[in-house]
């Protein structure tokens, strides 16, 4: 059993890391039920999900790695590649869209000298577009980090990316 | 009481504690339910005449009902709280997990209580943070309370509720896509029958709720059949969460009798359009819904009367298109978020929503084609009902059908002069 000899790969993630994946994956009847939620252990300690880690998280799990690459890939939220420090999201979606998503999009790009999709040289901010993040009552929206910014334009996001 | 789902809303606080939830009557319908037997708590769900709120229409006692009871009944069954907001232009649950979370749990209790669940779990998405953090703290305080765990409130029924957040895909708020995304595996919907209330997750019986009609849950038990249906105006029972989005005075959500009128959601609530605007249409019910024009405004705002209409109650989330928005643009817009999110299980939605996609965008980009508008009402039935697993495809081609409908006028413009006029 892995928990008597963990083995090499296993060994990728840090005891915590384990730890909590296991922790998880006894609130289900099968363990593989953890997937997502494993994932997102393991990229809140590392930003984003290696394959080493994915393997072993996999192992963890007892599923292969490509059965959980397979849940990794489907999510917008899983970062298989690294990602700045902070990840920027702006919403695209209709409403959002409809009161000028375009114009923020394009002055987080300017601001950041990156496209979408890309991140920063210096390894702060990654930006990706994500669909509508529930608050179209305060449209047009962004999510810094685990944060949501309503409301804002390009003089709000001069400020957010001033850490004010 | 006419907002039972609101009353804990305040401008003077953030949310509702446990003990805020407690004074306003909270967990009281939760006592009344484990009094009496959890059949008779399905029948008063269903004569109260709950509608299903995350869109379907499906009357929520009768769902319960279908799942099997007593001692042969396949073990553990679960109860899944439906959290995975993510239809364009929709806000209520959010509110309804950030502003008051044990409102849920004990919607939920009651639900699982109802159809003898072991086991629930709550299934948000990955974006909703706050609501992931208010949540874990009003479960913790809802064990503690007795509200959960072990023989709740003295009572033979013990009950284990989990949440789980997930990693953002529209498809998870399909049921049996849902199904699928908690046991791990990619969120592909399943072919129904077999459904989930006699096959679930993992293979057992399974009911999944949306998170508002949870909501409602609680006070029917509270405060009576009879008071909850003399809530709505119309034949829907009950209040519901109607929002407003786009170009409005005031774009916001309103607790209102089921079968309000939109016309007093859209002049009374959020104001009417911003100066300089003129309203040209609406989608009533969220992104996957059919557009309504200014003539429908005294359309009541309830599943029957919206269907009647020719579009859908949906997610009672109306989103506004004024007049110097492009409606083209605006499909395209639509479509490119289905399409993106279609989780590429079967061929119409797979193949066809880029599709869809690409000849928008040659339309918009002003090399479209006369036959372009034939070859995408061709689309719209292809990928209408009955041709795909779910009701992503077919929930796509609604804004578009209805546009080529209503604002044909403006695809043509474009075909004529690459939309320079």
């Amino acid at each position: 059993m892995a928990e008597q000899h963990p083995g090499a790969i296993i060994e990728t993630l840090s005891a915590a890391e384990i730890a909590a994946i296991r922790e998880t994956a006894a609130r289900y009847e099968d363990k593989a039920a953890a997937a997502i939620e494993a994932l997102q252990i393991v990229q809140q300690q590392r930003g984003w999900v290696s394959d080493a880690c994915l393997a072993a998280a996999a192992e963890v799990l007892q599923i292969t790695p490509a059965q959980l690459d397979a849940v990794a890939t489907f999510y917008n939220l899983i970062y298989r590649q690294p990602v700045g420090k902070r990840v920027i999201h702006y919403c695209n979606s209709v409403t959002c869209w409809m009161l000028g998503a375009d114009n923020i999009r394009e002055h987080l790009c300017r601001r950041l000298g990156v496209r979408p999709g890309e991140m920063t040289t210096d390894g702060e901010y990654t930006l990706l577009p994500i669909v509508c993040l529930g608050a179209c009552d305060h449209a047009p929206v962004i999510m810094v980090e685990d944060v949501t910014f309503l409301d804002v334009d390009e003089r709000a996001i001069d400020a957010i990316l001033r850490g004010e | 009481m006419d907002k039972p789902l609101t009353q804990n809303f305040r401008p003077d606080r953030d949310f509702a504690t446990l003990a805020d939830y407690e004074a306003s009557g909270g967990y009281r319908g939760l006592r009344k339910a484990l009094e009496i037997q959890p059949q008779e708590v399905q029948q008063q769900v269903k004569d109260a005449g709950l509608r299903g709120r995350g869109g379907s229409g499906f009357l929520t006692g009768l769902k319960w009902n279908f799942v099997p009871m007593g001692k042969d009944a396949p073990q553990p069954k679960y109860l899944v709280v439906n959290a995975d907001e993510m239809e364009p232009g929709t806000f209520k649950d959010r509110m309804l997990l950030e502003k008051d979370p044990h409102q849920l749990l004990e919607g939920a209790v009651i639900a699982a209580y109802a159809i003898q669940a072991k086991i629930a779990y709550i299934f948000l998405r990955g974006e909703y943070r706050l609501a992931a953090s208010r949540l874990r703290r009003a479960l913790q305080e809802a064990r503690q309370h007795g509200y959960l765990g072990k023989h709740i409130l003295g009572s033979d029924f013990s009950l284990e509720m989990h949440l789980h957040s997930s990693a953002g895909r529209y498809i998870c708020g399909e049921e049996t896509a849902l199904l699928n995304a908690l046991e791990g595996k990619r969120a592909n919907p399943r072919v129904k029958p077999p459904y989930p209330h006699v096959s679930g997750l993992w293979g057992k019986p399974t009911v999944v709720n949306n998170v508002e009609t949870l909501c409602n849950v609680p006070h029917i038990l509270h405060y009576g059949i009879e008071w909850y249906r003399g809530l709505g105006r119309r034949e829907d029972k009950g209040t519901k969460l109607f929002g407003a989005s786009g170009r409005v005075n005031r774009p916001g959500l309103w607790e209102l009798p089921m079968g309000t009128p939109i016309r007093e959601i859209f002049e009374e609530h959020a104001g009417g359009m911003q100066d300089g605007y003129r309203l040209r249409g609406f989608l009533p019910g969220g992104a996957s819904t059919e557009f309504l024009l200014p003539e429908h405004l005294d359309v009541a705002m309830d599943f029957d009367a919206v269907a009647k209409a020719g579009s859908r109650l949906g997610t009672g989330a109306m989103i506004v298109l004024d007049d110097r928005v492009c409606p083209v643009k605006m499909v395209l817009n639509l479509e490119e978020f289905f399409s993106q999110e279609s989780c590429g299980w079967c061929t119409p939605c797979r193949d066809g929503l880029p599709w869809t996609v690409t000849l928008l965008r040659d339309i918009v980009a002003g090399h479209g084609r006369r036959e372009d508008l034939d070859t995408l009402s061709g689309l719209t039935r292809m990928l209408g009902p009955g041709n795909t697993f779910c009701a992503l495809a077919p929930g796509a081609m609604e804004p578009l059908q209805s546009a080529l409908k209503f604002f044909r006028a403006d695809f043509e413009r474009y075909l004529e002069d690459g939309g320079k006029t």
